[in-house]
């Protein structure tokens, strides 16, 4: 196994942008700087940053904590303060952590929140993560309500609502916290320059569509859509990320390179999938090794829309920027029916050419999980390939059972491959 | 302290086993009856916490309510949609939804208690093509301009599509007399438990929840009136007040405590004096207005209204001092939070209630539940030694 990885241009980038962000959180307190937690889907980065305020997302930490190995402690101490173990992990560990100083990932102490922007998208649990992070640091909560998409759609009364609390909720508490008035044209700004990484993120995104494929839609991606998902969308560093991004994924098109993996190139593209659900993230490299190792590459996947579904034509639009952020939330994967889910899943399979599809599900996010068998069900009757479905956690080590898991990949896989070789029908 | 073994008044005896039969029909034999009674008519289920029921009764149909089945059904088929660390309250919905008993309805209404009974709505929608279903996003954001006005236009709307299933388009006139018809149902359900809290020993919590989850299958006024018929007996029973602990109990708002389990919490010596369970039979206080849009007015009335529920996005300090006045206002001495396994909403909010009335002073303690349970011994020891506790403290 080769354990010497290059690290590409944008990938640096990347590390450098993460440690600048933390630095600067580090120091807001000394330097006067105001502080906005929110989360990764619906976020409202461009805005958040057009007043100069610096975006905290908790999910990020706590994801960023369970790769570090620090998750479980925290959420053992998050268990003793009386929080069940039912519940989800992510609360846990960003309880834990704040109960122990609040030392964040890199081991660099996180500003207690300014004010809790609770954009309430397609998770239950955020709303309740506020209500709590809110007893515990005596800052406000600000509840931007994005509603559901049950029927399949958005309407005028949608989007409507969520641009009426933009603005009479949501900018006049940032004017306020921030002490600046709301700039449109700063934003807008801001917006176009999103717009420019989305191009770039979806053409990354789709290469994968190539074969062999140059990236890994999902482990490897989850990396791609980190700046785009979480406190640099609309900043010019993370536009140049995504344009070195793109222009080494082009440069590995060109040269018929795979996907690079945590210990190195990828073997022979051998399976297609497409994965549905969150990373592991204490067991991350493990997971990806699991299925890097048997030459199965992830074509795409829906995580990586969990901040943004971009790869069906939107774009976040200059022109109307209250209307397109309110777009934005609304669309996000976790705020989208059943079945479109089931038909996201079916088109990448389609689309993408993959042999199969699999299914993490994860024990914190019912979000996610609650109804995956039945879209396993679906997925399968609508492409007529078969689907693999396997359980872990988000950032509780305690329910990564690693056997139980490269168990079900390895079968799954050998299961593919009998049916390629006719097995399926004998 | 183990209290006396309560059993019913005998004047009330035929309504509660009237009440205990309802809660039994896991066939929705009694919605099949009303339907046959009542030729073209239809029935749309709609499920914890809460949803407009009004609006189905302005629209000509019965709204039924689907609470799960306890633990008076073997799940089969529901389970093969769940993973072990969903609740049991959707398994044994789709159960029923799978083994026919729900074909008697013609739609079914999901509200956002949670994210599950949220996807719950999507995986109804795929199972059950042909029927009508919809998703109830109750409105998070209590500013009546901004959450209100949403829901008001989502009540519009999700009534023009009732009026289409039913063929009876929802009026203000219809939709008005739906409220007339509800605000009694709410004002009984509330003077039930208003006699409860002065005379525990007149209704026992196992029938006051007979009573209320009763109205889950009867026509409204029906319910209504079997509430009043009921409190008429029981304030006249001959039931001898008993000195018991008197407990507060939190966090079955959605999947429902199996009946065995109410008992067991009184055989252990604990009066039940107020509860979250079937909250939406008295989700509102005050009378929904007979003047006015009567959307205008259910959605005023929901943002400024609606309980402490753990299903809402609460102001600071809202949901321990909601808790604290129900405290005092039923006299209770402690709280008993009782939530279902894997439930988020209960799970999540109750740390931050038990901060809200440890600093009070206010005992308290926990236990877990799914409807299906069976063994109630643990359960009857941890209870009777909080009873105990209150008595001696």
């Amino acid at each position: 196994m080769n354990t010497t990885v290059m690290k590409d241009r944008s990938q640096e980038r990347q590390k450098r942008m993460l440690a600048d962000y933390f630095k600067r959180l580090a120091v807001s307190r000394e330097n006067g700087w105001k502080n906005v937690y929110t989360f990764v889907p619906g976020n409202l980065t461009e805005l958040i940053l057009s007043f100069d305020l610096l975006p905290v997302l908790p999910e990020i930490n706590a994801l960023q904590s369970g790769m570090r190995k620090k998750s479980g402690a925290f959420i053992q101490e998050a268990e003793k303060a009386g929080h069940s173990e039912d519940v989800c992990a992510y609360v846990k560990s960003d309880l834990g952590m704040l109960r122990g100083g609040n030392i964040g990932p890199t081991g660099e102490p996180l500003p207690s929140p300014d004010l809790l922007l609770l954009s309430y998208t397609g998770c239950f649990t955020f709303m309740k993560w506020f209500e709590i992070l809110r007893e515990e640091t005596g800052a406000p909560t600000l509840m931007l309500h994005v509603p559901f998409q049950g029927e399949g759609r958005v309407t005028r009364e949608m989007r409507d609502y969520v641009i009426r609390q933009l603005k009479t909720e949501v900018i006049p508490a940032l004017e306020k916290l921030s002490g600046k008035a709301y700039d449109e044209s700063r934003l807008a700004e801001m917006l176009a320059r999103s717009r420019a990484m989305e191009d770039d993120l979806v053409h990354v995104l789709e290469s994968a569509k190539r074969k062999p494929s140059p990236i890994d839609g999902y482990f490897a991606a989850v990396y791609y859509i980190g700046p785009i998902f979480s406190a640099f969308r609309g900043t010019e560093d993370a536009q140049h990320y995504y344009r070195e991004l793109r222009e080494e994924v082009d440069a590995r098109i060109a040269q018929g390179i795979g996907p690079m993996t945590p210990d190195g190139p990828m073997p022979p593209e051998k399976f297609r999938l497409v994965v549905e659900g969150p990373p592991a993230w204490t067991h991350f490299n493990e997971l990806w090794r699991m299925f890097h190792a048997e030459g199965a590459v992830i074509v795409a996947s829906t995580y990586t829309k969990v901040g943004g579904v971009y790869d069906d034509g939107f774009r976040h639009d200059p022109s109307d920027p209250l209307g397109t952020l309110a777009d934005y939330c609304l669309g996000c994967y976790t705020n989208r029916s059943m079945q479109d889910r089931v038909n996201m899943i079916a088109r990448y399979v389609k689309d993408y050419d993959a042999d199969g599809f699999m299914i993490n599900s994860v024990k914190s996010c019912n979000s996610f999980s609650a109804g995956q068998l039945l879209i396993l069900r679906e997925v399968e009757r609508l492409t007529g390939r078969p689907g693999g479905f396997f359980e872990s956690d988000l950032v509780d080590p305690r329910y990564f059972s690693a056997a139980n898991i490269k168990n079900r990949v390895e079968s799954y896989l050998q299961m593919l491959d009998q049916r390629r070789t006719g097995g399926a029908s004998a | 302290m183990e209290a006396p073994v309560i059993t019913a008044p005998a004047p009330v005896a035929p309504i509660v086993e009237r009440c205990e039969a309802l809660l039994n029909d896991l066939t929705f034999e009694t919605v099949r009856q009303w339907k046959e009674n009542h030729p073209g008519k239809k029935a749309i289920g709609w499920l914890p916490v809460w949803a407009p029921r009004e609006l189905i009764l302005a629209a000509g149909m019965l709204p039924v309510g689907v609470m799960g089945a306890s633990d008076r059904l073997e799940i089969v088929k529901g389970d093969a949609y769940y993973q072990s660390y969903i609740c049991h309250l959707p398994r044994s919905v789709l159960e029923l939804g799978l083994n026919g008993s729900l074909d008697v309805l013609d739609g079914v209404l999901f509200p956002s208690t949670c994210d599950v009974i949220r996807n719950l709505s999507g995986m109804w929608r795929i199972l059950f093509p042909q029927k009508y279903v919809r998703y109830v996003d109750v409105p998070q954001n209590p500013a009546m301009s901004l959450g209100g006005r949403f829901f008001a236009e989502d009540l519009r709307a999700i009534a023009a599509e009732l009026g289409e299933v039913s063929g009876t388009p929802v009026t203000h006139e219809s939709l008005r007399a739906a409220f007339a018809v509800c605000n009694a149902n709410r004002r009984a359900v509330h003077d039930l438990y208003a006699l409860r809290v002065a005379k525990p020993w007149c209704v026992p919590s196992a029938e006051l929840y007979l009573l209320v989850r009763a109205g889950a299958l009867l026509p409204v006024e029906e319910h209504t009136a079997l509430i009043r018929e009921y409190m008429q007996l029981a304030e006249a029973s001959a039931a001898k007040p008993m000195d018991m602990a008197r407990v507060t109990v939190r966090g079955c708002f959605c999947e429902q405590p199996p009946l065995d389990l109410i008992r067991t919490i009184e055989r252990s010596g604990c009066w039940i004096m107020d509860d979250d369970w079937l909250i939406a039979w008295r989700w509102f206080k005050e009378d929904l207005p007979l003047e006015g849009d009567p959307f205008e007015n259910m959605a005023r009335v929901f943002v400024t209204d609606s309980p402490a529920c753990p299903t809402m996005h609460l102001a600071h300090g809202v949901k321990g001092a909601a808790l604290k006045a129900e405290i005092k206002n039923t006299g209770s001495e402690g709280v008993l939070f009782m939530a279902p396994s894997f439930c988020d909403p209960a799970l999540l909010d109750q740390p931050m209630i038990q901060a809200a009335i440890e600093k009070a002073g206010i005992p308290w303690s926990a236990l877990l539940y799914a409807e299906n349970t069976g063994q109630f011994q643990v359960i009857r020891e941890q209870a009777g030694t909080f009873a105990d506790a209150l008595k001696l403290s």
